[in-house]
């Protein structure tokens, strides 16, 4: 009787990459529920939208690139990477925004790169910077958080929303509105004090802007459950949110009329929760070693508050995440662990003595 | 509690060690057939020194260790020596190797041995003398020759020798049996290693709080004797040397150098036992404690079995089911290797027989791609990013795999078994170090061959110069002998005292000159011989051509024919130079005889 040849080791542990996908889409529902409740149907139209647009381009790919479909899509990570972008996306944007950016994720940043594992960019962030560039006004409406609608006027319901975002007929004034981040980047000449006073968006809010902070605090919780089950460390986040409070510490200034924010504000606004979570952590197109997580967050930080306080776009997290994917290699170099037996940690780069 | 030191990464795999130690250590009947590898160790394996047919008995060796670094093998019991050739042996490819088969006769009987009872009062290499003839190789795993570890030399005193108890693999409960059993001879034995290395200050058993038995089971024996039993959490992999020694000192073993560079040696606790036996007992090493366990066997337990047992004997004593199994793994599921077939014979490192259900250790499932998640760094005992070593494995780029340690990878799974993708790193690792050793190695051929052939460039060089600058002097000597010639041809009066020595010393010249070719001539009756006999081989070649050219003639085409025409009329000119060359030397010698009786 002959018995397979295998190599060791002969044990797995249970864990795979489709059940590892699958719990960072579990993680986003937290923050999915606090951007329902806030702002109404949008987001989870957006996340349906654009699985299903990434499911079918990935499968049209990997049919073309001679794979097996089914082996493929089961992993689960076009799914994650349309619910991300879906995510990112302002509630009741047109149909067409959410597909084309969807189908960038997958079509340009992933698989023309070569496939799952092969992106050096994160697909979700391209595509929401594609979005970003190409449709600036789309992009760019907010709606209103549900605590500042007038009264009696409520989010449109499912029907409604589904006819918002396919007929093109936008929604009604009121329902959509600047975030946090537009208000501050608008209100130069007002001290910090005067804009939360002068804004129900931060009057009525807790630290950083209604609505905004529930969405942030449930990445924070989805993200924090992340890290509890061991799915990736916590170097990165940390480093990033480390810098972001630092960056904004010292240039708060008082709160003066100049003050690009508190680092509350800039904690749980926008996207950061969601980015130092979800999207920084993707083990692709990160750098690898716990150092160089650290640094490649603490550069994304920086970058984020750079491009709010002085630069052209009210948020920046997508930009600043694209860029460290850039730099990712090269911190990667010269940020490897010291090894057993070594004294000194090694550069990647080094060549043996001939 | 003494403190011990936590490595990084490291994987919890499920122990499954409850189930073969329910029963203490058993025996086998004796099977029909053993199979004794030469080669069970590290190093030369050893040669036959019995013959087909040879009767033997029970330690008789065998086959004796060649070289340094090498063990000997005895007959496992009586019986017959029934054959001497390459049989599947234990090893991860499935490869042949020499083997030597004994039929037994089931009697079991001991060759004369003698115990040597007072060891304390041994020297250190009568001891080490005693291990090496028991042909004891370590019991752990790697099977390095232990005479050879026990003996560091003098110029690396060791003070600490480590006890590796920690069988960290998953199933394997051989070290945990037997030290339950067997305490006493361990610490003997140990007590031995002590003698060996010169008594080191510190003598650590490093054990896994998940075997309590065995560590109470040790600490009668090792009160006040300054050994101490040293436990730490359970954690795959702690057995590993490099691991062990950092968990138990602290200290970190340098990248490629040997614990006894640092002072310290390792050994595995079934080692020990076997050295007690040697010493003390007089045995060889012929049998060893190994684990029978997994879930396509009805019976999981610990044999005291005999080294070139067939793997097959042992599974069929414990309700092996073939069709439940999985895959057969010669020692634990983490770092064991599969065999294809259960005739191969248990070896002197054989501490496991797996045979896991497709249950506990399914088919593997397809590799998805790596996305760098980043638990294989997690899990890395060694620091490496195994992620990275993947990427650059696959790319072969030896540059970035050496820049990342590659060489410091101790192969123990723990990546591949995190790893989510189910990417069988440690094949890929293996496989690349592999590459890098055979590119060295070419390298090293290569520079080899173009330092030889650079060498002899410049030798051939200097041989030029040094003819042409004999050259230079011989026409030198010769203008100026020339020179001084015409000197003397020139009135000698003029210059009477001057030129005198010079022409004196060209007398000489022209004297020595005659005097070297006098005696360079040979006598006229060996010259005459010589022609004669360059006269006789010339006639043989003629013929030979000419018989050749004649037997062929038919089938030869044109071309051919030319040459051996070539060929004969070559031969024939050869004849008559020689022959012409007889009779110039007869006539000369003629006249030279002539001119004599004259």
């Amino acid at each position: 009787m002959a018995f397979k040849q295998i190599t060791s080791p002969h044990a797995h542990a249970a864990q795979n990459t489709s059940r590892v996908m699958q719990l960072v889409i579990w993680a986003t529902v937290p923050g999915l529920i606090a951007l329902s409740i806030n702002f109404g149907w949008g987001s989870l139209i957006n996340v349906i939208l654009a699985v299903v647009t990434a499911l079918a381009c990935e499968a049209t790919i990997i049919k073309l690139r001679k794979r097996p479909v089914a082996f493929y899509l089961g992993d689960y990570s076009a799914a994650l990477t349309a619910v991300l972008l879906g995510l990112a996306l302002p509630p009741l944007a047109p149909w067409w925004v959410v597909v084309i950016g969807s189908m960038f994720s997958i079509v340009i940043a992933k698989h023309l790169y070569g496939g799952l594992g092969y992106n050096p960019f994160n697909p979700a962030m391209v595509g929401y910077v594609v979005l970003l560039i190409s449709f600036p006004i789309p992009m760019t409406i907010w709606v209103t958080p549900l605590a500042l609608l007038p009264e009696g006027v409520s989010h449109p319901g499912l029907a409604e929303s589904l006819s918002i975002v396919f007929s093109g007929y936008s929604p009604a004034d009121g329902v959509t509105g600047a975030t946090p981040l537009d208000l501050f980047k608008h209100s130069s000449g007002l001290v910090v004090e005067q804009i939360y006073q002068n804004n129900p968006l931060f009057s009525q809010g807790m630290f950083a802007g209604v609505g905004w902070e529930w969405v942030n605090l449930g990445f924070l919780v989805g993200g924090i459950g992340l890290i509890a089950a061991r799915i990736f460390t916590w170097h990165g986040p940390v480093a990033m949110l480390g810098a972001m409070t630092l960056m904004s510490l010292i240039f708060w200034d008082g709160g003066s009329s100049n003050s690009p924010g508190s680092p509350l504000m800039h904690l749980f606004s926008g996207a950061t929760m969601m980015g130092a979570f979800f999207i920084l952590t993707d083990p692709v197109s990160s750098a690898v070693s716990n150092r160089g997580r650290l640094i490649y967050g603490a550069l994304i930080g920086v970058l984020v508050y750079l491009i709010r306080a002085w630069g052209n776009y009210p948020d920046a997290v997508a930009f600043a995440i694209l860029l460290a994917n850039f730099a990712a290699p090269f911190i990667d170099n010269y940020t490897l662990p010291r090894t057993y037996g070594h004294t000194d940690r090694r550069r990647a780069t080094e060549k043996e003595e001939d | 509690m003494t403190k011990t030191w936590v490595t990084p990464g490291g994987v919890h795999p499920p122990e499954n060690k409850h189930q073969s130690v329910t029963m203490p250590i058993g025996h086998l009947p004796i099977p029909e057939k053993l199979l004794v590898q030469l080669s069970q160790h590290i190093g030369a394996p050893a040669k036959p020194c019995v013959t087909i047919g040879q009767i033997v008995l029970k330690g008789q060796k065998i086959a004796e260790a060649v070289g340094a670094v090498s063990v000997p093998m005895h007959a496992p019991t009586s019986g017959t020596i029934s054959a001497i050739e390459d049989r599947p042996i234990a090893h991860s490819s499935g490869m042949s190797g020499p083997c030597i088969e004994i039929t037994t006769d089931g009697q079991d009987l001991w060759i004369d041995h003698d115990p040597l009872t007072d060891y304390e009062n041994a020297s250190p290499e009568a001891l080490l003398q005693i291990i090496s003839e028991a042909g004891i190789a370590g019991m752990g795993g790697a099977g390095f020759p232990s005479a050879i570890k026990l003996n560091p030399g003098s110029r690396r005193p060791i003070n600490t020798l480590i006890i590796n108890a920690t069988e960290c693999e998953p199933y394997i409960t051989a070290d945990d049996s037997a030290i339950r059993e067997r305490s006493a001879e361990i610490v003997e034995g140990i007590h031995i290693l002590s003698r060996i290395l010169g008594n080191p200050s510190k003598i650590l058993i490093g054990i896994e709080d998940n075997k309590p038995e065995a560590i109470e089971a040790l600490k009668p024996h090792v009160a006040d004797t300054g050994i101490s039993v040293v436990s730490f959490p359970t954690k795959y992999p702690s057995g590993g040397e490099k691991q062990l020694i950092y968990i138990l000192t602290g200290q970190e073993l340098p990248s490629a150098t040997l614990p006894a560079d640092a002072g310290m040696v390792c050994v595995n606790i079934g080692t020990t036992y076997a050295v007690k036996r040697a010493v003390v007992n007089g045995e060889p090493l012929i049998s060893r404690v190994t684990t029978v366990t997994g879930d396509a066997c009805g019976m999981n337990r610990n044999y005291e079995t005999l080294i070139g047992t067939p793997v097959r004997h042992l599974l069929e004593h414990n309700e092996f089911n073939s069709d439940a199994c999985s895959r057969l793994i010669m020692g634990g599921p983490m770092m064991g290797f599969s065999l294809s077939s259960a005739n191969v014979p248990i070896v002197k490192t054989t501490n496991c027989i797996l045979a896991p259900s497709y249950s506990e250790i399914p088919d593997d499932e397809p590799a998805q791609p790596c996305i760098r998640c980043g638990l294989c760094a997690e899990a890395c005992p060694a620091s490496l990013l195994p992620q990275q070593l993947y990427w650059y494995a696959q790319a072969n780029d030896h540059d970035r795999l050496e820049a990342h340690n590659l060489f410091d990878c101790i192969e123990c799974g723990a990546c591949s078994y995190v790893c989510p993708s189910n990417i069988p790193l440690v094949q890929h690792y293996r496989h690349s170090k592999g590459d890098i050793v055979k590119v060295r190695q070419e390298k090293v051929v290569s520079d080899h061959a173009r330092s030889r052939f650079e060498f002899r460039k410049q030798r051939m060089e200097l041989a030029e110069q040094e003819k042409e600058a004999k050259r230079i002097a011989r026409r030198e000597a010769s203008e100026k002998a020339k020179a001084s010639a015409g000197k003397k041809t020139a009135p000698v009066d003029a210059s009477n005292g001057s030129a005198a020595p010079a022409s004196s010393s060209a007398a000489d010249i022209i004297a020595a000159a005659q005097a070297r070719a006098v005696s360079k001539q040979v006598s006229p009756e060996q010259q005459q011989a010589k022609f004669e006999r360059s006269i006789a081989g010339a006639e043989m070649r003629v013929q030979m051509a000419a018989e050749k050219l004649a037997e062929a003639d038919a089938s030869l085409t044109q071309e051919q024919k030319n040459t051996l025409d070539a060929a004969l009329e070559g031969a024939q000119q050869k004849l008559d130079q020689a022959q012409r060359r007889l009779e110039e030397h007869l006539e000369q010698h003629k006249e030279l005889n002539e001119e004599q009786v004259k």
